[in-house]
């Protein structure tokens, strides 16, 4: 096999190969694929391996959105082949870089088209640039692409007008290592065939043809059957050819080593208040009353994977930093959908948003995090959204949807005008639980009633305005729901910050020993020293910058905690909170 | 007759491995198989007592013979049920499964499989449990109850055995006499390289423990039978229930072994991607490749 054919593209399928919610299995080169369209009709081009116990991806089941492993339903998705989720540990977010290896991909003249090695772009055919093609069969052949090529030089074929009589001309056109191009040609009647080898591996390939002319009805069926019988016939002389010399070796496939760091279980993604990507805003529009929808698209490449319950920072214009979850559903990569509600009370962020920043401008954001993950254990699952507390609560509550798992989506709002994302929330059908309108003491009532049963293996996520937090929080309290049962994402602090103290932060693994000065975080003076640590609100809500505590005692004044944790005093969030001991040790 | 072995890892050839269950065979006939790529034959007498060789044209498979009068024997035992030779020089008796020799149990070879996979991805998947909601669907485990919960992993002082412990994990039906499902405790132990026996809760007795054991017999390095002993304390059920029961498992597991990729497992840590769940798979291929284990295997780069 020569040296071009890994930096050519080839044809590896039909593009009718690749219904909705299928996997083809392709192979190039000795390379197998898992071949997979979205709904959203993205073809995915995939090593046909998962990366955790290498069972064929091939086997396994595209829901739409996202491929889904047969063996231990690891879950990768769309477009960016990133793991989305891993069942056996629900509550820990996949790091992102558990990344199926992707091929690049083309759909054009009715086949998918990849390329192990590319250097350019799937370039133009021009002997298949036009509207009515006819594909035919592929038909696979146990010999080398070289001879079915050769032997392919010397086909011969009626014109598809003239069928059936005698003594058409076939001649060449044009021909290369993979591909012939051929006319046959009777009394005027003229048809062109293009036959592209695909290399499967040394010893296979599959010939894929398409006529430049288009009968109907059994005009069609007859063509399509001429050239069956006559590829067919053809295969098994060049097989009978092959048969008879010692078989190729196959080519060997060479699985990448996954990195260092997923050799072993994946930890926390990597340190920085950093905006490492660039979108687009590509719309921009109206979501609901004070609510501005913005659809992001990467600059250039793929969005890297979210899970739902992740955030961006996004960076405005002004220079703030902001945190919004991601709405989007299961396998929607192609861009990340934030909902921003205006504060009459805003510092400028939402301000800025919704008036300085227009469709077409480019926002740096930070990758997508995920302190707020969505365990998919449980038999029911309560979502109970306060305002703009819908975002992250929407984008799980359409992961459970597609999974067909039982869960109650409940919206407080001011009124229906006010929910955002109708369109979303419209997915979700019944599941969907609306409280409109209703006063502080009401929405108590409401909360209490929904809180009054509990069950085992039944789970709760709050997310709202922080007094509408701190009521579920007690009430949870009163009807013996655990810390690990419902958890409550806060979207700010709105408690009174004391950073009137100073002590000392010494940390273990470092060696370090440092002063935090009244005025200064823990976080702020880390950094001061040069050392990197994750932060994304830095206000005590979202819970990037948590630390572990090995000796001391805690002051803290985070949202992000919950009470248990708080009393276990070993960790702590250093963006808020301080020491009440002299001294805290750090386990940094 | 000597002839070098075409197993050249001697950890492998200096095994014993089961061939055949003695339920399947009739005395005075000639069997054949193939282990570590060689063809055997074998045969037992009327008293059960196993002779084995290298195949030979002088005696084809479904041949009447007199075992006492073949020459050029291989080394044969019995245990548990079945026919185990080696190839080799026994370097070690066989493993004890105590459990086997209890009273009022069930033992019966469930039955005997090929996969076409090497020896050790067959120990592998029958020591993970993380699979049994999407292999298993709806009778080892069931969606959305897929935690594989933190369990115990050791290597036995004498480096003879990986034991996991305290292993749970949630079954759609706990016991024959639940309706309810809940946290099934296991044990496992991997006391040869391509043998493995678990314990669970019986669905009889939640105070006693099945036993199920795994003899992989390595046809070569991609291809083996998989002889499956059962240890039960079920008296309720009949041999044909409960080998369809197990029939219906290994079913489900073949296809998937079918289709991993690369077919031997691999021994380098950055071939693949460990979680937590997998402390016993990780901890199995460490002692292999601690034992110099190769036949089935692809060896870490060194």
């Amino acid at each position: 096999m020569s040296e071009n054919a890994a930096s050519r593209w080839h044809p590896i399928a039909a593009a009718h190969d690749v219904p909705y919610r299928h996997v083809f299995h392709g192979q190039l080169l000795g390379r197998e694929f898992a071949v997979w369209r979205a709904d959203d009709g993205f073809v995915n081009v995939w090593e046909n391996r998962c990366l955790h116990r290498g069972v064929r991806l091939s086997i396994g089941i595209n829901d739409g959105r996202e491929l889904k492993c047969q063996y231990h339903g690891w879950r990768y998705s769309n477009r960016s082949a990133g793991c989305t989720y891993i069942p056996a540990h629900p509550a820990d977010a996949p790091a992102r870089t558990i990344t199926i290896r992707t091929y690049p991909v083309a759909e054009r003249y009715g086949f998918i088209w990849s390329c192990l090695d590319p250097v350019t772009e799937m370039p133009d055919i021009a002997a298949l640039d036009q509207k009515d093609l006819v594909l035919l069969r592929g038909i696979s052949v146990n010999a080398p692409a070289d001879w079915v090529i050769e032997r392919l030089k010397t086909y011969q074929f009626w014109p598809t007008n003239a069928l059936g009589e005698a003594a058409a001309e076939t001649v060449v056109e044009g021909s290369d290592e993979f591909c012939v191009t051929l006319r046959s040609s009777r009394n005027g009647a003229q048809t062109r065939a293009v036959l592209l080898v695909q290399p499967v591996d040394a010893g296979r390939s599959v010939i894929r043809g398409a006529l430049d002319a288009a009968p109907a009805g059994k005009e069609r069926i007859a063509v399509l059957r001429h050239h069956n019988e006559r590829l067919s016939a053809l295969r098994d002389e060049v097989e009978r050819q092959a048969a008879a010399q010692p078989a190729p070796i196959p080519i060997e496939p060479v699985y990448q080593p996954v990195t260092p760091e997923l050799a072993a279980m994946p930890e926390r993604a990597p340190p920085g208040r950093n905006a490492a990507l660039r979108v687009v805003v590509a719309r921009k529009w109206r979501a609901g009353e004070g609510v501005a929808g913005f659809e992001l698209r990467a600059v250039d490449g793929y969005l890297p994977t979210f899970q739902p319950g992740a955030h961006i920072d996004v960076h405005l214009p002004n220079g703030q930093v902001r945190q919004y979850s991601i709405v989007n559903a299961p396998g929607e990569t192609a861009s990340y959908v934030i909902g921003v509600k205006r504060e009459p009370d805003s510092k400028g962020g939402s301000q800025c948003l919704h008036e300085a920043v227009q469709e077409g401008d480019v926002l740096a954001i930070s990758e997508p995090r995920n302190n707020f993950p969505l365990r998919r254990n449980a038999t029911r699952t309560i979502f109970i959204a306060g305002g703009i507390g819908i975002t992250p609560l929407l984008a799980m509550a359409l992961a459970l949807h597609h999974s067909r798992f039982a869960y109650e989506l409940h919206y407080f709002s001011r009124s229906r005008d006010h929910f955002a994302f109708p369109e979303r929330l419209g997915v979700l059908g019944d599941n969907l639980k609306p409280h409109v309108n209703l006063s502080p003491e009401t929405t108590e009532a409401r909360i209490r009633e929904l809180l009054a049963v509990r069950r085992p293996r039944m789970q709760v996520y709050v997310c709202g305005p922080g007094p509408m937090l701190d009521v579920a929080r007690r009430i949870a309290a009163e009807h013996g729901w655990s810390d690990s049962e419902v958890r409550f994402e806060y979207f700010r602090n709105t408690r009174k910050l004391d950073d009137s103290t100073g002590f000392e932060v010494a940390l273990s693994r470092s060696c370090i020993t440092l002063a935090v000065s009244p005025g200064q975080s823990i976080l702020a003076a880390l950094r001061e020293r040069g050392i990197a640590i994750p932060s994304s609100c830095e206000q005590g809500a979202c819970g990037t910058c948590i630390a572990t505590v090995l000796e001391g005692e805690p002051d803290h004044q985070d949202v992000y905690l919950n009470d248990a944790e708080k009393r276990g005093g070993s960790r702590i969030i250093t963006c808020v909170s301080r020491a009440k001991s002299a001294r805290l040790i750090l386990d940094l | 007759m000597n002839a070098k072995p075409k197993c050249s890892d001697p950890v492998i050839l200096n095994l014993w491995h089961a061939i055949v269950a003695f339920a399947e065979l009739r005395p005075n006939t000639v069997y054949e198989t193939v282990l570590l790529e060689e063809p055997v034959s074998f045969a037992i007498d009327s008293a059960q007592t196993p002779v084995a060789w290298r195949s030979q044209p002088a005696y084809r498979a479904g041949d009447t013979v007199d075992p006492a009068r073949v020459a050029d024997r291989l080394l044969t035992l019995s245990a548990y049920g079945y026919v185990w030779i080696c190839l080799g020089t026994p370097a070690a008796d066989i493993f004890p499964i105590p459990e086997y020799f209890e009273a009022k149990r069930r033992n019966l070879n469930a039955a005997t499989i090929g996969v076409h996979v090497s020896a050790p991805r067959a120990i592998e998947n029958f020591l993970d449990m993380g699979h049994f909601p999407y292999v298993h669907t709806n009778i080892l485990g069931a969606e959305p109850h897929t935690e594989v919960k933190e369990y115990e992993v050791e290597i036995t002082p004498d480096g003879n055995e990986v034991v996991a412990t305290r292993c749970r994990f949630y079954q759609p039906k706990a016991s024959a006499a639940s309706t309810e499902g809940g946290d099934i405790e296991y044990v496992y132990r991997v006391p040869h390289p391509y043998c493995s026996v678990l314990y669970k809760t019986s669905h009889v007795d939640t105070a006693r423990l099945d036993v199920i054991g795994i003899f992989i017999q390595p046809i070569d390095q991609e291809h083996i039978r998989a002889h499956m002993l059962l240890c039960l304390v079920d008296e309720d059920n009949d041999d044909v229930a409960i080998r369809r029961f197990q029939l219906t498992i290994f079913g489900q597991d073949k296809p998937i072994l079918e289709n991993q990729f690369p077919r031997r497992l691999p021994l380098d840590p950055r071939a693949e991607t460990p979680i937590r769940a997998d402390k016993s798979s990780v901890a199995y291929r460490r002692w292999l490749a601690q034992k110099g284990v190769t036949y089935g295997v692809i060896p870490a780069a060194t």
